[in-house]
Order: C-alpha cells, then sequence, then structure tokens
C-alpha cells in the first residue's frame, strides 16, 4: 500500500527542524540522513535551525582535530538532492552573536512568527 | 580544583552552576558543546566576566575548530589549550570535577 503511495507520486510536505549542536550528539548528523532519504523520495522537503541548530551552518568547521567526519560538508551538497529550503531562526542567530555571514550555505532567515506559519503549513514533521 | 563542563549552555545548567561552585583559584576548562559558552556576543559573556580574576578560563582548541570558531569569536580572558594542556591542567590541579 505505502509502495504504491510512493509510486503514486503523493508528495507531502516534510519538514526537519534541527535544535542540536553539530558535533557534541550524533542528532545533527542523523538529522541529516533522514533529509537525505526523503529527497531520495522526492517529497518537497524544508529544514528549519532553531536554537543551538544554527551552530549546524556555522562556516568553516573542520573536525580533523576531533577524529569524527564533518558530516557539515554535506549541506553544501543538498542542493544537488533538490532539497533548497533552508530556513534559519533569527531570534537564535541574534542570541548567539551570529549573523547570515556566518553560515556556510544560504538559507533564509526569519522570525520565529513567519517560522511558525511554515510550521503550519507543513504535514510530517522530523525533530532532532 | 580543575572544573571542565561539556554541554552547551544554551541546553544546561552546567556553567552556572560549575560558577556558584568554583573557588578563588580553580580553573574551568570548556570542551565538547560548552566551547559555545566562550563566544561573542551571548548571555554567557558576562557570567565569564565576572569571574575573571577568581577564575583561570581555558577552552579545548580542537573542539572549537570542529565548530568552526577560533580566537576572533571569543570573547576575553579566555585562553586556547590543546590536548597537551588539558593533559597539564589535569596533572597541575590535585582534583578534576566534571560537570555534565
Amino acid at each position: 500500500m505505502e509502495d504504491q503511495e510512493l509510486e503514486s507520486g503523493i508528495v507531502k510536505k516534510f519538514i526537519y527542524v534541527n535544535r542540536k549542536a553539530p558535533h557534541g550528539t550524533i542528532y545533527a548528523h542523523e538529522a541529516l540522513e533522514v533529509v537525505l532519504i526523503a529527497a531520495a523520495f522526492e517529497q518537497d522537503v524544508s529544514l528549519a535551525f532553531i536554537d543551538d541548530g544554527v551552530y549546524q551552518l556555522k562556516k568553516g568547521q573542520n573536525t580533523d582535530g576531533i577524529a569524527t567526519k564533518n558530516f557539515t560538508k554535506t549541506f553544501g551538497a543538498l542542493e544537488m538532492y533538490d532539497v533548497e529550503k533552508l530556513y534559519v531562526e533569527k531570534e537564535s542567530l541574534e542570541e548567539r552573536g551570529l549573523s547570515e555571514d556566518d553560515l556556510s550555505v544560504d538559507v533564509e532567515v526569519l522570525a520565529s512568527s513567519d517560522l511558525k506559519k511554515l510550521f503550519n503549513e507543513s504535514e510530517v514533521f522530523f525533530n532532532f | 580544583m580543575l572544573h571542565t563542563i561539556n554541554k552547551s549552555p544554551f541546553e544546561k545548567d552546567s556553567l552556572k552552576t560549575c560558577l556558584r561552585y568554583a573557588e578563588k583559584g580553580s580553573s574551568v576548562l570548556f570542551i565538547e558543546d560548552a566551547v559555545y559558552a566562550c563566544t561573542k556576543g551571548t548571555i554567557f559573556e558576562k557570567q565569564i566576566s565576572d569571574n575573571h580574576g577568581n577564575i583561570s578560563f581555558y577552552v579545548l582548541g580542537p573542539d572549537l575548530e570542529a565548530r568552526g570558531l577560533d580566537n576572533s569569536n571569543l570573547t576575553n580572558n579566555i585562553e586556547i589549550i590543546d590536548y597537551k594542556g588539558f593533559v597539564k591542567l589535569v596533572a597541575d590541579n590535585e582534583k578534576t570535577q566534571n560537570w555534565l
């Protein structure tokens, strides 16, 4: 049944809500894996970065010194998977002394009131 | 006494509690997600500057680099150390307390 639905081309609005810093836990890395699965099934994918999640997009991350895979490079490749809707919460950036210039990829910075509208329009939620 | 903190100050109260218990002359080392506590333009800048003079603050360089941060992102009065420096801090202090 589900296979049939996927094959029948039903597209839902997926939103991935990222709220964790990138390297201290596995959440951010895992979220990205799940994003790519939805992208492979040609779903309508959006990513929102809130709270410490905004740190995932910080420019110039180099994990050589902590001997882990620098999965944050994948953000730059999302475009190839037609994942192009990345939203960053303005309040979270400001609270952390960051601006859009500190980020490694093109994003849309939105106030939480606007992000709320995006959530209301979404159909499937993944919170990490 | 050496205090280490490894959680983001935006997620956990570890920094606040650590500073409540850290005595004059002690050292605080930020590692893993706690390195964000050392960055400019956050409310934690004041918590650190208020305690500067009584407490020595250190941050682990490799954890900063992993998160795309360097000296230019840090608030004043924080010394960046490497793994060798971490070992030296532990050896120089009789006791170490980890705030998770």
